[in-house]
């Protein structure tokens, strides 16, 4: 056994090839637990929308497509940029990896800056679940308050959850930038770049289920 | 480290291993050595399980006559609440992963260590602030909800330190996942040269199939204890009837991770009694692959029998059929365990060694604790004994007489490899022995008392049941006693038991290869894995011409 390992490989593993597969099975697996972890938020979502339904239509209504709209576009393309940053890491162009990160925390944080102005349109409107909970939007009269407060229940719970990951995302992604800066990436070890990207794509996906769900329900109308 | 050129023994120079590599409390609260991470589990987990034992003797002391004059109605409560979470979230749950997994598992493979050591470490502290956080929430006002956390009780209604109770077990619960999570890299990028899946001990197996279920099930309760958290605190009804909520969708959340985590218990104990009865049988496993599938197929079919935890609860009648059903086909890959392990056994030379007294009484509680598993997977007597000491009884037998005995089994096992020295034997069997009988004393009286009708989570009782409360509380003075003693004569071996070899019970394995204590790279160098597992029968074999 050779003993002149790489100082980039961890005395555990072998060579750099099984440190790199270690690390991609174990973002793979990291990212199913988070999967079961929105899947649970996503089946209480399925089972009140389908006993409200028009409870879950109205409380939609009071949400801003647009916004949300917007943001699915923002977040889009902060996938594309950290997509590229990754591709960049590949071929060891640190300047470009660390530019294009740059731009996909420039769209993560105007993704969080958007989502804070819609919390803030919803305290004001007093559409925050509790005791101060009010709906008097176009079907008050059709539908039970508990329940769009229930719709709303779930929208901050799912939103908050994911803005939670964008930020933590966004912490590790300043990390990330800084250890570009000082060098510790190159053609032959860029792993924590990929698995950020990794990271970054799934959160995005997550929005994509996100915003139809709690945001067009009932458009088609 | 520096390593000699030579593969000579020093036996005048003891090299360093993991406990003399370096020393003071920082080198252990630091440490990224799985074998010192699992020693750290060890001494965590036991401080939880004497405190839920405190617990358990007041609930046993209340329960000795049928008034209920030791403890009021909410503090009775309070008691058996605080015994379920300990035991269940901070003890059970890590209990054989966590301490012999993490000990054994990189030993097992031929690797150095876990594939993310610091992921490792830090799955200790999560465990270590999560016990500690509930323990506060239980000392502090204590919680009144039993250990299921059962809305919309543990919602509106529960006083007490409910939240942060919940907020100490959603962060054991991220403890289990990373530990699984580490385990399942770990056996699929770092096995030895040669070491297939299909050599690979059986402990490997069932600890694979373990951090399976601990992966996919442990999010789905951190997220339902989530909006527990949330409905609480906003007063919001997801769970909550009156506010629109569903009670059942919490129970099918909660189940959903509760039924499968008795796996989590049980599966790496079904490891431990592969590893041990080969090992004392001196024979190879009988049917190594169909154990293996076995420990998989448990893992999978537990995904879908949670229902059978809701036959009462106002859950569909035809989906209540399909649970039973289901619940009915695990005793079939379980059945396939136990008889894999009996033929074992079977013409093997067996020797009553402590961990094989504790593997053979785990066999005789285990048949006890499944077939009555068996009994309840039926709806129509489900609902007879439903809430009664009968449930109280069954999951008893198999969390802790199953788990915990082959953890005991485990310990006792490989204690000469952690620490190189041997236990006192004679008073290791004495108390393997009582546990036997002090556990059979304690809870096969609640199968009978339960089956009369004597419901659960009551300090007080028709006075008719007293003579089975009688025998239970006498039955858990006798199992108290049989582990303290092991509380004892651990410690006293660590400094006064007989030092041992690499190889103590001429057990096979890579982990019995490299030296007891293990070095801190674990192997002096890369082994290279060339027979199958337990090939026991070959250096036993007579020669015949
Ligand atoms: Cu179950």
């Amino acid at each position: 056994m050779s003993t002149d390992h790489h100082s980039l490989v961890a005395h555990q593993f072998d060579d750099a090839e099984q440190q790199q597969e270690a690390a991609t099975l174990g973002m793979w697996a990291f990212l199913i637990t988070e999967i079961l972890f929105f899947g649970g938020l996503i089946l209480a979502y399925t089972i009140f929308r389908n006993k409200y339904p028009g409870a879950f239509q109205a409380g939609s209504h009071e949400l801003n497509v647009a916004l949300g709209g917007a943001n699915t576009a923002i977040l889009i393309f902060s996938s594309f940029t950290m997509a590229m940053a990754v591709h960049y890491a590949q071929l060891g162009k640190q300047k470009l990896v660390f530019w294009f990160m740059v731009g996909t925390l420039a769209f993560g944080s105007a993704f969080l800056g958007v989502k804070v102005y819609e919390y803030n349109d919803k305290i004001v409107h007093h559409h925050v679940p509790g005791p101060n909970f009010e709906y008097h939007g176009e079907f008050a009269n059709e539908v039970n308050p508990r329940n769009v407060e229930l719709f709303f229940f779930l929208y901050f719970a799912m939103t908050g959850v994911h803005a939670v990951h964008m930020i933590v995302g966004a912490g590790v992604l300043i990390w990330l930038m800084f250890k570009v800066r000082a060098g510790a990436f190159s053609q032959a070890y860029y792993a924590p770049v990929e698995m950020f990207g990794l990271y970054w794509h799934f959160v995005d996906i997550v929005w994509i289920f996100l915003y139809p769900l709690l945001y067009l329900i009932g458009r088609h109308t | 480290m520096e390593t000699t050129s030579s593969s000579l023994p020093l036996a005048d120079k003891p090299k360093p291993n993991y406990l003399t590599a370096s020393y003071g409390i920082k080198s252990w609260l630091l440490t990224l050595d799985h074998k010192r991470i699992g020693i750290l589990y060890i001494i965590t987990l036991t401080t939880f399980f004497m405190m839920g034992g405190v617990y358990a003797a007041l609930i046993r002391l209340e329960l000795l006559t049928p008034a209920g004059d030791l403890l009021s109605s909410e503090a009775y409560n309070r008691t058996f609440t605080g015994h379920g979470v300990l035991m269940v979230f901070f003890v059970l749950v890590p209990l054989i992963p966590a301490t012999m997994g993490n000990f054994l598992l990189p030993l097992m493979i031929g690797a150095r260590d876990v594939a993310f050591p610091r992921l490792n470490l830090l799955s200790w502290y999560l465990l270590v602030i999560g016990g500690l956080t509930a323990a506060s929430a239980l000392l502090t006002g204590g919680v009144d909800t039993g250990w299921t956390f059962y809305a919309p009780l543990s919602s509106r209604y529960a006083n007490g330190a409910v939240l942060v109770a919940i907020v100490g077990a959603f962060i054991a619960g991220f403890s289990s996942i990373l530990t699984g999570l580490n385990f399942v890299i770990t056996i699929h990028k770092m096995r030895a040269p040669g070491l297939t899946w299909f050599r690979l001990p059986l402990m490997v197996w069932a600890i694979y199939a373990t951090s399976l279920i601990q992966v996919l099930a442990t999010p789905v309760v951190a997220i339902t204890l989530t909006l527990l958290a949330l409905e609480r605190l906003f007063g919001v009804g997801i769970f909550d009837p009156a506010l629109g909520g569903d009670p059942i969708l919490f129970e099918h959340m909660f189940w959903f991770y509760s039924h499968p985590v008795v796996y989590i218990m049980i599966l790496p104990a079904f490891g431990v009694m592969s590893e041990v009865i080969s090992c004392f049988s001196k024979k190879a496993i009988f049917g190594y692959r169909i154990i293996a599938y076995s420990s998989l197929a448990i893992a999978a079919l537990g995904f879908i029998v949670w229902g059978h935890h809701m036959f009462v609860s106002g859950q569909s009648a035809y989906l209540g059929l399909v649970f039973s059903l289901l619940t009915m086909l695990i005793a079939v890959p379980t059945a396939i365990k136990i008889f894999g392990w009996l033929a074992t056994m079977w013409g093997g030379s067996v020797e009553l060694a402590t961990p094989m007294l504790y593997a053979m009484g785990f066999i005789g509680l285990f048949t006890i604790g499944g077939l009555t598993g068996l009994f309840l997977a039926a709806m129509g007597l489900d609902v007879h004994v439903h809430d009664t000491y009968f449930i109280v009884a069954h999951f008893h037998y198999v969390m802790v007489g199953s788990a915990i005995m082959g953890y005991m089994s485990a310990l006792h096992f490989w204690w000469p490899k952690m620490f190189g020295r041997m236990y006192p034997k004679t008073l290791a069997k004495v108390a393997a022995v009582l546990v036997f009988v002090g556990f059979n004393l304690t809870f096969f009286p609640q199968f009978v008392v339960g089956y009369l009708g004597m419901p659960r989570r009551y300090h007080f009782y028709p006075p008719e049941f007293q003579i089975y409360n009688v025998f239970s509380t006498a039955g858990a003075m006798v199992l108290g006693i049989a582990y303290l003693l092991p509380l004892l004569y651990f410690p006293y071996s660590l400094f006064k038991g007989e030092k041992v070899g690499a190889n103590p019970w001429g057990a096979k394995g890579l982990e019995w290869e490299t030296a007891s204590p293990p070095p801190t790279e674990n192997f002096e160098f890369t082994p290279v894995v060339t027979e199958e597992a337990y090939a026991y029968a070959k250096e036993g074999e007579p020669v015949v011409h």
